[in-house]
């Protein structure tokens, strides 16, 4: 059987996008309706899965804009599909699990929405095949991140969690985009199957290096790797069914995913290999120590998701065919068992009114069928035959021990981190439902069924997939692992590898675990106490550099708003005499204009300069008043003299109506006679305006040393009577050609009084001057 | 006569950035207006001077006579002579609101909008009393209160 | 007002000689110096002087019409003065059109002269606004 690559590719994104739509404006069985879509969504990539083997691929809707030479579309193949069957059937269980979870929170709509927009994001994202296309849904899935761990807004402790993801998942997105525009330039494409098959000048290219560690860091924020683990724990903010699908089973696994995706381009070079072993080791160690100091069960499960993030990049990093066909599988468990535990919890949480571990226990009477998901799920986790997580963790083992040099502590590490998974597994399931029963807020009994299948179905198909691994490794493992080395290569899984040192291994590894949960109790209330893991919690690094942002905002504000008009206006003239200043002495200096000897005409500018200077030394603001008329008249004198007997008529005019209305109103005001500036801001305020005078005085003398071209004034001149009937130039300038400005000009007039009018209304005082 | 007409506008210019720079708005206001007329000034000069004909056709010409003052820059300068007088009277308008408002003429003493005066870089001791309003809090505190 | 009894007494010669040099400037300005922006502002000093002595009241008496209105009415004026121009298709807005009727003599009539009527009005609405705002509180 087959089907069309339009409709496995295109119409579950067409699909998602239409439900969150609808999700908006339905009342009723608004999370059915969207676990239906998703569930559709499933069932046509499963469809489609028979198309997708190690050598072949889906491909649909390429397009390409040459002019920014990119191309790109939508692209199924082994890697794809393992994640978007992951996406969509976790997302349609966990969407059937909101309907009861949420049941009668009215904010149930745009949760439906967020989580089908997140899932349209997440297959876009591991479908794309180009960089461009990747990085919009990667970034989309980071925003219905934000939006979904704030789903209780109301709490800053949401809030800030909300905003401490979206900034480290987001700024190594702009990493991300770095990387990924200096890739593409360096494969010459944007299409990623492109730049796979550009291995070569991508790792030649002169910026390899860097462009590597900037996508490196990308996928290590979304994907929560040391140093940058401390976002996934704070994202428990989100209601559980959240944290099952975005913080463990599929948004914090597609930094995993890129990784994997790039790997046949990097998968030779030592330093990849390096960085991500060390990365992944680091991180898995973080997060089983981390997991060891909570008793909240929701934090639990996210450190021990960090954990198992550690350990996928470790894998990719590690390379060889055993170490990807680990990683694959151990992805697909991981998600199996963790949403399942996830949902658990919720339930849990749910039903007894608490998710500390440390309150709880005896639950397997009261909720029977929650222990038998919780148990399965936990037997994965474990690594416990006959289960899946058996079969990851075997071959886990192998993978580490065939590494060579480092094999010892990779296998050392590996071990005691396993240990400690073992540990929380026990504590999730016989901790939790065996042993006395403790007293909860609420009667614990099983919830109802579409809660409980989720968690059931999980961890089923777990116990399924590990007793028959050969027919996963054909059918989802194989071809994922040809598209991380970029051939097929993968080897079979078995769930029997007969006695080896693998399997001695792992039978110490659950005797260290089950030794470590008998002694949580004891052990986790102190390793909560040791201060010293909060010291290097690189969390504090975050809110330094914060704290220090928001210092440093807080700064830059006060330094350029520090709300003194003064230094405003300082600041303002300053630039405005220093930059033509500036411009003058590039263009070579100062020409000075051939002068006509002074005549009587001169006497009119002496009016202006000492009128100037009395308005600005004036000691009474009435004397300064005058003084300023005594400039407005020389102005007057000057346009007179000069051949402008309209504009002086017009200055005159303005300046009587100004004196009078200034001496009206200033004389009312109960004015500081005196400027109240001290003598040491007079010598700065004059030193500034000195300033700006002079470089006003050299520029206005550069222009006019510059040749005048006077045919505008002469056509004007020659025109006024033939065109506009009129002697008076000025006039008619004014009232007929340029009478489109002048109507312009007296608008302005008008909203300037219509604005007087309103300020007085506004003001609710007696004046009503417009009525 | 092109050379002292810049050297005045210069003086003016000087005088009415001085002005504009005091902490009491009407000192303000004439800075205003004095920087008003230096443009117009400013704009009648660039446009060249130096004839006393002004820009009238004779009774019964058909052009203007070579030697009259160029007509465009008066032109400009007479509506922006009107504008600014149209916009000092609505600036005193305001000046007159802000001292009903405040009970102040202070450029110091209208801060609705802005941080406390305390933390401006040029801490120069206030000779008028800091008002008794409450203060906004700055915008990166209450940023601060998110993160 | 607490103005002194020689400008109240003088008031009204104050407003009415600057009205009368007021609208001889805005006709003769096409020719000769003068025209709307002068003319209103020789009209509104005037009524500032009015408003002054007499109170706001009484000016608005006067002016019949309250600032707001003489600003509206003289911008629809300078803005209607264009739509003349399209008797003739081709031409463009606030291209003026002109008359020469021959009472005896030529008497030039244009749409220019409408135009500076409306910049007149416009003017001596906005101070007269300005002023009344601003001598209003006592």
């Amino acid at each position: 059987m087959s089907i069309a690559p339009s409709l496995a590719l295109g119409l579950p994104l067409g699909l998602g996008l239409a439900g969150a739509i609808a999700a908006t404006m339905m009342k009723r069985g608004v999370a059915q309706a969207g676990a239906a879509v998703a569930a559709l969504a499933f069932l046509l990539y499963l469809l489609a899965a028979p198309g997708v083997t190690e050598t072949t691929d889906l491909r649909f809707g390429f397009w390409s804009v040459p002019s920014l030479g990119v191309v790109g579309g939508l692209r199924l193949d082994g890697l794809s599909l393992v994640f978007v069957l992951l996406i969509t059937g976790i997302g349609a269980l966990v969407l059937l699990y909101a309907s009861r979870y949420l049941k009668g929170d009215t904010r149930l709509p745009r949760l439906v929405t967020l989580l089908l927009i997140f899932m349209v994001a997440m297959l876009g994202a591991v479908t794309a095949d180009d960089v461009v296309t990747l990085f919009v849904f990667w970034e989309l899935t980071s925003l219905a991140s934000f939006f979904l761990v704030a789903y209780d807004h109301e709490k800053p402790g949401a809030r800030k969690a909300a905003l401490q993801a979206l900034l480290v998942t987001g700024g190594g997105g702009l990493a991300l985009l770095a990387g990924l525009i200096l890739v593409a330039m360096a494969a010459g494409t944007t299409s990623l199957s492109g730049i796979i098959a550009a291995r070569e000048a991508v790792l030649a290219h002169p910026a390899a290096i860097p462009a590597m560690l900037l996508v490196v860091l990308g996928c290590f924020t979304k994907s929560a790797q040391f140093p940058f683990q401390f976002w996934l724990p704070n994202a428990m903010a989100a209601p559980t069914p959240v944290s099952a699908y975005l913080h463990s089973a599929t948004m914090v696994k597609l930094g995993i995913y890129l990784l994997a995706r790039l790997n046949p381009v990097y998968q030779h070079e030592a330093f990849w290999q390096e960085l991500l072993t060390t990365a992944g080791l680091l991180t898995t160690a973080v997060g089983a120590i981390y997991a060891l100091r909570e008793s909240d069960l929701k934090r639990v499960l996210a450190w021990t998701t960090v954990t198992a993030l550690g350990s996928l990049t470790m894998l990719i990093g590690l390379a060889p065919a055993l170490s990807a066909t680990a990683a694959v599988t151990f992805l697909l468990v991981h998600a199996l068992y963790k949403a399942a535990l996830f949902l658990v919890a919720g339930i849990v949480d749910h039903e007894t009114g608490t998710r500390d571990a440390a309150a709880l226990g005896g639950l397997r009477r009261a909720m029977p069928l929650t222990a038998l998901a919780a148990v399965l799920a936990a037997l994965s986790m474990a690594g416990l035959p006959p289960f899946v997580g058996f079969v990851a963790k075997e071959i886990i083992y192998e993978a580490k021990l065939a590494t060579g040099g480092a094999a010892g502590l990779f296998a050392s590490i590996g071990f005691l981190v396993n240990a400690a998974m073992v540990a929380i597994a026990g504590l999730l399931s016989w901790r939790l439902f065996f042993g006395p029963l403790r007293p909860t807020p609420a009667t614990p009994h099983d919830p109802p069924k579409s809660m409980l299948a989720g968690p059931i179905l999980l961890a089923g198909l777990g116990l399924l997939a590990g007793a028959a691994p050969s027919l996963v490794g054909a059918w989802l493992v194989d071809g994922a692992v040809a598209a991380m080395l970029g051939a097929p290569a993968a080897v079979p899984l078995k769930l029997w590898h007969g006695f080896t040192p693998v399997l001695a291994l792992s039978a110490a590894t659950i005797a260290l675990g089950l030794l470590l949960l008998l002694a949580w109790g004891r052990l986790m209330p102190r390793l909560r106490r040791a201060s010293a893991f909060d010291r290097f919690d690189t969390a504090r690094l975050y809110d330094r550099a914060l704290a220090g942002l928001v210092a440093w905002a807080e700064g830059t504000t006060r330094l350029v708003q520090h709300g003194s008009l003064r230094g405003y206006m300082q600041v303002l003239l300053l630039v405005a005499a220093l930059g033509p200043l500036a411009v003058l002495v590039a263009r070579g200096g100062l020409d000075l204009p051939e002068a006509a000897p002074l005549d009587f005409r001169a006497l009119a500018f002496l009016p202006i300069a000492l009128g100037a200077i009395a308005a600005a030394v004036a000691r009474g603001t009435l004397a300064a008043v005058m003084a300023t008329g005594l400039v407005g008249f020389g102005t007057a004198l000057v346009f007179l003299t000069f051949g402008a007997p309209d504009v002086a008529l017009t200055q005159f005019t303005v300046e009587v109506l100004l004196i009078v209305i200034l001496a009206t109103v200033l004389i009312r005001l109960p004015v500081r006679a005196r400027d109240v500036r001290t003598g040491r801001q007079r010598t700065v305020d004059a030193a500034v305006a000195g300033a700006l005078g002079l470089s006003v005085a050299l520029v206005l003398l550069a222009v006019l040393a510059a040749p005048f071209d006077p045919r505008l004034g002469e056509w004007f001149g020659a025109e006024s009577v033939p065109g506009g009937h009129g002697r008076n130039v000025v006039n008619v300038i004014l009232v007929d050609f340029r009478a489109l400005d002048t109507l312009g000009e007296i608008a302005v007039l008008a909203i300037a009084a219509f604005s007087v009018i309103a300020l007085l209304r506004a003001s609710g005082r007696g004046a009503r001057v417009g009525s | 006569m092109e050379i002292a007409l810049p050297l005045a506008i210069g003086v003016l210019v000087a005088a009415a950035a001085y002005l504009l720079m005091a902490r009491d708005l009407p000192r303000g206001l004439l800075g205003f207006v004095l920087l008003g007329t230096a443009a117009n000034l400013t704009i009648f000069a660039a446009g060249r001077i130096g004839t006393m004909t002004p820009p009238l056709v004779a009774p019964g010409a058909q052009a203007l006579e070579a030697g009259a003052a160029n007509p465009l820059p008066q032109a400009l300068v007479l509506t922006a002579i009107v504008i600014g007088f149209g916009l000092a009277s609505f600036a005193l308008v305001l000046l007159r609101r802000a001292h009903a408002e405040f009970g102040s003429v202070m450029s110091e003493d209208m801060q609705e909008a802005e941080p406390p005066l305390a933390a401006a870089p040029p801490a120069e001791p206030a000779p008028t009393p800091p008002p008794a309003r409450p203060r906004p809090v700055p915008a990166p505190a209450a940023l601060r209160e998110v993160v | 007002m607490d103005a002194s009894l020689i400008l109240r007494v003088s008031a009204p010669l104050l407003l009415w000689v600057p009205a009368i040099v007021s609208l001889y400037l805005l006709i003769r300005g096409h020719n000769e110096p003068g025209g709307g922006f002068v003319g209103g502002l020789v009209a509104s000093a005037g009524l500032v002087f009015f408003v002054i002595s007499r109170g706001r009241q009484a000016a608005l008496r006067v002016m019949r019409v309250p600032p707001a209105g003489w600003c509206g009415i003289g911008l629809l004026l300078a803005a209607g003065s264009g739509l003349l121009a399209w008797i003739d298709p081709a031409a463009g807005y606030l291209t003026h059109r002109w008359w020469f009727p021959d009472v005896g003599f030529k008497v030039p009539l244009g749409t220019a002269l409408l135009f500076d009527v409306g910049v007149y009005l416009t003017v001596i609405g906005t101070i007269t606004a300005m002023v009344f705002a601003l001598v209003d509180e006592d």
